[in-house]
């Protein structure tokens, strides 16, 4: 009996932690689908069904293009750190040199910087290279944050590469460059796609410089788009397209996150209990 | 010509020595091994062969070249690793012909070379396979295919036979044996295991704490070791040592008995030396015998190993093939062949006896 | 060659070999775009935001300004006392930003523990159960900000009107409107969206805590209230502060969820916030970067402190 009580206990308990987590989401899908003044009503159920939100979101904003955006965006800022970690992370991880602690912390360290620290001297830099307003500003922008991440959690994981294997392609002629390509590569294949997830996340979901270095609607990310969406008048927060916009939004990441999960969680879990 | 030439070679990591300058010479197409009890530094030395570690000091040459500033692709060698070391996602074919592949040799000869190697150890029809799919002594022969293929000067084992169990590694043993003359390669050798080395090699090359202790034929060594060190770690069961004084031809333990050693080269504190088989169960009014008590019997079949007790409480083994074997607790006398004593003196070397 | 001819050695210094050399030039190859990246877009820029902050730069034209020293932080001017740690705004937005850092930081080890309890138990549907956990983290803090924002709504939201029907409250709640509950609020967003990461790592820190503690416990009779204060919460501390330390750093530059929900308001404005505003907003460099080299110096405080107190493990070795 106590046995089937602590259960039913315990369910009770997984049930509200789901509810709390779960819970806005839900809420959301249940307001994007009304329209009208349906919306000014507390329903907790849903009441309507209609995509009427979800198409203005698309008109009236150019929303598609947003997301256009911070896919390109991130997708380049993927590509570029793990490009500039994997050659980074071999020298790091492999070679033994003077100062290489020192410099990994340092590169941790970069990790840390609040985002305004960097803000105004980038708002310059960026400026001066005629990138404001550009994609590849804040390309440039966000691997600031990706890098040093990147970099950290890689190195970890070339650490842990056998060395008779290595050794084996010196004896084979294999210089460092091969080495790394044709031989470390495709070891590190799955550690690079989890960290290459968690990166795109980052990137994805960043706002501040995407806030301060576009302008236009066109040019802007998806975060920025979103919080910035206005409607005919002061008064009026169009709530529906919010709403609508958010799940548009949404839907992505949580089919991201359900079909990676395993390894978002290693790839957290590996860069912070490495540390 | 593939000869290999060490000239003071030394070895430090941080401040800590580990080869204290090493001089060898070794000629074209001989098999070489390296042993000794571990940490020694043979692996060490047979790493700076290869390049894969730095000398302090010395110099490395291989032919006429000297290699000691070359990487080890281009000095001419190939080595075997103890754990295989082969490329987890490359198939067998890939993996022998990796270190061609990168030398951007054609095609044509990349796939007559692996398929000759792989046919010379029997593994033609595993190519396609992936090294996990394969057993440990299966991984061997690719690690051992994928150094032949590059046709090196010389070859570079590095315990290669230590991963595997008794019945391969004898097998492998003799694979090995003739595989050196087939192609009559220089090959270097290390093994921690004396079976290996002396069956093996033409010469050995005996290391302890960074020295070489002697270099030689193993037979050589086995009978005419330079040091207690050598007598003692060649042979198994190990050769007797007997800690004495000797006074003009005879040596006295530590309980007064005396045993004849003619002509001992040495007079004072000393150790004598013994190997098993040449002691002798023999009967008690044996001239110049040694009296003891059986403490154990080891019977391995062909032969037995009887440890006695002597008097003054040192164990000293020998190898009987008699048909009687002794019992526990039995009073035995022992005879030992006397001209096959060997003396140290107090620094561990051997005397020669006059 | 007899043992004599070898005479004892001292020690040898290394010479640095050919390889070595190599190796040392290839390391650095390799790390140079890696470096020259972070150079540019991180040490550039830091540096010349400190810089900034001693001139009195606008955002219009940057490359005219005069150095004016530390007049941004602090100086005397007639009888009064202006700058930064003069500024009541400046102090305001210190408080706000350590409020918020010490509930949500609170908050989220308390609810991450739970949560890392939970899952750690094992139960069918444990995966998808963890999925969600990890979906408040993986979205935009914006659009959290938002359904949040939407939920927190005065006179639309669902949360004042669930609290009205169950007669908790009489009249509905301006969540974000009220300066006094609105750091609440924003905190109480922050957390809902940021305990999965704390619960993750300790989940992590758990699930390497050998089962024969438990099972001790077990036959010992011991309560599992103290089981859990005296067995697991020792044994999961490294990954309890781990998650605590990188939260504090976290929480201490917090922008987004301040900034979508309550804007440049001075009840919840935060460091960064405020930089931002400064800078942004009313132009002012000098000033905006003075306020993000203290909260950069603050922060470099505390890591320069939890490096010196854990010391991190970067040779590889576990401890």
């Amino acid at each position: 009996m106590k046995k089937a009580l602590r259960s039913f206990g315990f369910w009770l308990l997984v049930a509200l932690v789901l509810l709390y987590l779960l819970f806005p989401f839900y809420y959301a899908v249940i307001t994007s689908l009304k329209s009208g003044s349906a919306i000014f009503s507390v329903d907790y159920w849903p009441t309507a069904f209609d995509l009427s939100n979800y198409g203005r979101v698309f008109a009236e904003q150019s929303f598609a293009r947003n997301i256009l955006n911070s896919v390109m965006i991130a997708t380049a800022v993927v590509a570029i750190s793990l490009a500039l970690g994997l050659t980074a992370s071999f020298a790091l991880g492999r070679i033994r040199f003077r100062g290489r602690a020192t410099l990994l912390l340092a590169i941790l360290s970069v990790s840390m910087f609040p985002q305004v620290a960097v803000l105004s001297g980038l708002f310059e830099l960026i400026r001066v290279l005629g990138l404001f307003n550009n994609p590849l500003g804040l390309i440039l922008s966000y691997l600031i944050f990706t890098l040093p991440f990147t970099v950290w959690v890689l190195t970890a994981f070339m650490r842990d590469l056998p060395v008779e294997i290595e050794e084996a392609a010196i004896m084979d002629g294999a210089s460092p460059w091969v080495r790394l390509t044709r031989v470390f590569l495709p070891l590190l294949a799955p550690a690079m796609v989890t960290t290459g997830l968690l990166a795109f996340i980052v990137a994805w979901n960043e706002f501040l410089f995407a806030l301060t270095f576009t302008l236009s609607n066109e040019q802007r990310t998806v975060p920025v788009a979103i919080a910035l969406i206005t409607g005919a008048s002061e008064f009026e927060v169009p709530w529906g397209n919010i709403m609508a916009a958010s799940i548009i939004v949404t839907l992505p990441l949580i089919a991201l996150v359900l079909v990676f999960q395993r390894r978002l969680v290693a790839g957290l879990t590996a860069g912070a209990v490495k540390g | 010509m593939a000869t290999v030439t060490l000239e003071g070679v030394r070895k430090a990591f941080g401040g800590v020595e580990v080869i204290h300058g090493v001089d060898l010479e070794i000629a074209d197409g001989e098999f070489v091994v390296f042993v000794g009890p571990s940490g020694c530094g043979k692996s060490t030395l047979l790493r700076l062969i290869a390049g894969l570690e730095d000398v302090s000091a010395g110099s490395i040459s291989i032919g006429e070249r000297d290699v000691t500033d070359i990487e080890p692709a281009r000095r001419g060698v190939s080595m075997v690793f103890q754990s295989y070391a082969l490329y987890p996602h490359m198939n067998v074919y890939r993996n022998i012909a990796f270190g061609l592949t990168l030398a951007k040799t054609a095609r044509e000869t990349v796939d007559q070379r692996v398929r000759a190697a792989a046919d010379m150890l029997q593994i033609g029809e595993l190519l396609e396979r992936r090294p996990r799919e394969l057993s440990g002594g299966q991984r061997q022969r690719v690690a051992i295919a994928r150094a032949i293929v590059r046709e090196p000067e010389v070859f570079l084992f590095d315990e290669p036979l230590s991963n595997l169990d008794a019945a391969l590694r004898a097998q492998t043993r003799v694979e090995l044996a003739r595989m050196h003359e087939r192609l009559g390669r220089t090959m270097i050798f290390v093994t921690h295991d004396q079976v290996e080395a002396m069956t093996l090699a033409d010469r050995l090359v005996v290391l302890n704490a960074g020295r070489v202790e002697q270099i030689g034929a193993p037979t050589e060594l086995y009978h005419r070791p330079r040091s207690r060190f050598v007598a003692g770690f060649l042979g198994s069961p190990q050769m007797n040592f007997l800690p004495v004084v000797i006074a003009g031809c005879e040596a006295r333990l530590s309980d007064g008995t005396r045993i004849a050693v003619p002509r001992p080269g040495l007079a004072g504190p000393a150790t004598l030396g013994i190997r098993p088989e040449d002691l002798a169960l023999a009967g008690a009014d044996h001239a110049d015998a040694l009296a003891g008590q059986v403490a154990l019997v080891e019977e391995l079949g062909e032969a037995r190993s009887i440890h006695v007790e002597l008097g003054d409480g040192t164990l000293v083994v020998l190898r009987d093939r008699g048909d009687r074997a002794p019992r526990r607790d039995e009073r035995v006398t022992i005879a030992p062949a006397v001209e096959r004593w060997h003396v140290f003196d107090a620094d561990g070397l051997r005397v020669v006896r006059d | 060659m007899s043992l004599a001819q070898q005479e004892a050695t001292p020690l040898v210094r290394p010479r640095v070999s050919a390889t070595a050399r190599r190796n040392l030039r290839t390391a650095w190859l390799f790390l140079a775009p890696m470096l020259a990246v972070l150079a540019l877009v991180a040490a550039w820029p830091l540096l010349r935001t400190i810089f900034f902050s001693l001139t009195n730069a606008t955002l219009v034209d940057t490359a005219s300004y005069d150095f004016i020293g530390l007049e941004n932080y602090l100086v005397r001017d007639g009888g009064e006392w202006y700058g930064l740690l003069a500024d009541p705004e400046w102090w305001g937005a210190l408080g706000n930003t350590l409020v918020f850092t010490g509930i949500t930081v609170f908050f989220e080890t308390v609810f991450g523990v739970l949560i890392a309890l939970i899952l750690n138990a094992s139960f069918r549907f444990r995966g998808l159960v963890r999925a969600a956990v990890l979906v408040p983290w993986a979205i935009p803090t914006v659009v959290s900000a938002k359904i949040w924002a939407w939920m927190l709504h005065d006179q639309f939201g669902m949360v004042n009107d669930l609290l009205l029907r169950l007669g908790l409250i009489a009249a509905p709640i301006a969540w974000l409107a009220d300066p006094n509950l609105s750091l609440w609020s924003v905190a109480a967003v922050d957390i809902w969206k940021t305990t999965p990461f704390v619960a993750l790592l300790v989940l992590a820190g758990l699930q390497m805590v050998p089962q024969d503690c438990y099972e001790a416990a077990r036959v010992d009779g011991v309560h599992p209230v103290r089981v859990f204060f005296q067995v697991t919460l020792p044994l999961i501390r490294p990954a309890l502060v781990v998650a605590i330390i990188f939260r504090l750093l976290d929480a201490m530059r917090v922008f987004d969820v301040v900034y979508v929900m309550t804007g440049n308001a001075k009840a919840t404005q935060t460091l960064s916030v405020m930089a931002r505003q400064q800078l942004v907003d009313f132009q002012d460099v000098g000033y905006g970067s003075a306020v993000s080299t203290l909260l950069f110096i603050a922060i470099g405080l505390l890591t320069a402190l939890y490096l010196m107190a854990l010391r991190p493990d970067l040779g590889g070795r576990r401890q």
